[in-house]
């Protein structure tokens, strides 16, 4: 078999092998469906519940997608005018770092005070996705060739010029690399917000679902929830993925499928 | 060829000490003449980059000054490494003096093309540098160099990392295109071969601090080829060279 074809067949194999030891376990032991639904229900409860989680999965994928551009947008600006100045880099940056070391489950309830629901879920979003694309940006742009640097500056060429047509293609491959990281986490930080907003009782989210349902008992359908969340973190990740390979397939290394 | 005699540049008294108290350069006196191909010669540690990039304006001097009796006009640099772009493809990575002139795009194209030919990449005006060779990425450097037609062309040991047979095919292209443009050339080498081969005059320094310690005139005609490389001629200057390079490396380490 080819490497391809085994790289899809394999985790596929683990799949199938995995979910069958799930149902033997919970036939075997006769497992009541509200502590361990079977795969069989899950999947039933999936189609049956389909409506409902697909909106739900729409609103919290709408929350993800906007949080996750508002941290491309701001992570990039902020990293280019860190790279600009560093008296604003040296102000700003440690603040940035403590924005991302405090666990943002514990920031959530109190944005969910100060802000409208929709807007707080955003935020979460937003402050647990910026970090990585300030830090890679930031790390791309202060590692360009310092001969082409020197060369930039012999032809005279403006700030400007040297950002637009030096520092930022140079600091393209970490800049996606940052954008990938992001996209995985902003939807994690919607999920944490949405959790915590859940306990508030508003809401329709896809985590707010999973909350729901684990008051009613409703195993089945948490399980299914949870599904479509982890489908989606892996298709965020793979669409960022191609997106970068798309950008950097001419001449990044990364990219250059070599013959051996 | 004969030297046209002005003086395109000079340094005078030029000093140069980093940061860290290394003194790379000291007093350094040098005119190089319109139309001259002259290497600056010496082993590792004798500031002849230093002093190629404050020629060039890379680099400030401690002390002394740097002349241009007719003013600055266009410098060409040709770094160490090929320098390119890597998401360029090879006619961008050749247009980008133009294009930091904005520089009008028609122009530029012919610019261009006229520089790929010069070097022999006119096929390759498509390609990305990571489909080249080393030395077709060290040709569109020196593409990209002589794109502005620069008064100068500044050469920091540009093939020192290429294998003999390219480089020896690079040296006969380059003074190919210096008897085409006659255009002044300033070469840093530490290849005595490479720099009789080349030049009109050699300035061998001396290292630690780097000190102008003699001037050879290498008087064989041009146009030079694989004849001259293997002539007594050239063996000669070689060993007048290398001795005085000897001797510069003994007067380097008795300070």
């Amino acid at each position: 078999m080819t490497d391809r074809a085994l790289r899809i067949a394999l985790p596929a194999a683990v799949l199938a092998v995995a979910v069958l030891i799930w149902h033997l376990i919970v036939q075997v032991f006769a497992i009541p469906p509200y502590v361990l639904p079977g795969p069989g229900l899950v999947a039933s409860t999936l189609v049956a519940d389909g409506s409902l989680l697909w909106n739900s999965l729409l609103v919290t994928l709408l929350t993800t997608f906007e949080g996750f551009l508002l941290a491309a947008v701001g992570g990039i600006a902020l990293a280019i005018l860190f790279n600009q100045s560093r008296l604003i880099e040296y102000s700003f940056y440690p603040y940035a770092v403590i924005l991302q070391v405090t666990p943002i489950v514990a920031v959530a309830p109190l944005l969910l005070i100060y802000l409208p629901q929709p807007l707080a879920v955003l935020v979460c979003a937003w402050i647990v996705a910026f970090f990585p694309v300030l830090a890679n940006t930031t790390l791309g742009l202060s590692s360009v060739d310092h001969n082409l640097l020197a060369l930039f500056d012999l032809y005279k060429a403006s700030r400007w010029q040297v950002l637009w047509n030096l520092k930022l293609p140079s600091a393209l491959p970490q800049m996606l690399g940052g954008l990938r990281i992001a996209g995985g986490l902003a939807l994690i930080g919607a999920v944490v917000a949405e959790i915590a907003a859940g306990s508030a009782g508003a809401g329709s989210g896809l985590a707010y679902r999973i909350a729901e349902s684990g008051y009613r008992l409703n195993i089945p359908r948490m399980f299914a929830a949870l599904i479509l969340l982890s489908l989606a973190g892996v298709a965020i990740f793979f669409a960022l993925s191609a997106i970068s390979h798309l950008a950097l397939r001419r001449w990044h290394e990364s990219a250059i499928d070599r013959e051996r | 060829m004969s030297v046209s005699g002005h003086t395109i540049v000079g340094l005078r008294g030029v000093s140069k000490t980093f940061e860290r108290g290394t003194v790379a350069l000291d007093s350094l006196n040098l005119a190089v003449c319109d139309g001259e191909f002259v290497s600056l010669l010496g082993p590792s540690g004798c500031g002849k980059s230093t002093a190629l990039r404050i020629i060039a304006g890379l680099s400030s001097p401690s002390k002394g000054t740097v002349e241009w009796p007719n003013g600055a006009g266009e410098i060409g640099f040709v770094f160490q490494e090929p320098t390119l772009m890597p998401w360029a493809n090879v006619a961008a990575n050749v247009q980008l003096p133009l294009k930091l002139a904005s520089g009008e795009k028609e122009a530029s194209r012919k610019a261009v093309m006229q520089s790929l030919d010069r070097v022999g990449l006119t096929d390759f005006a498509d390609a990305y540098p990571r489909e080249l060779s080393g030395g077709m990425r060290m040709r569109t450097s020196i593409a990209r160099a002589l794109v502005t037609e620069p008064q100068l062309l500044l050469m920091d040991e540009p093939f020192a990392a290429l294998d003999e047979i390219t480089r020896f095919k690079l040296n006969n292209d380059l003074l190919a295109v210096w008897h085409a443009l006659r255009r002044t050339v300033i070469f840093v080498t530490h290849s005595v071969f490479e720099s009789v081969y080349l030049s009109q005059r050699i300035v061998v320094m001396t290292p630690r601090p780097g000190r102008v310690f003699t001037d050879i005139v290498i008087d064989a005609p041009y146009p030079r080829d694989e004849r001259f490389r293997t002539s007594a001629e050239y063996a000669g200057f070689c060993r007048q060279v290398a001795e005085a390079l000897g001797k510069a490396v003994a007067a380097g380490e008795a300070l």
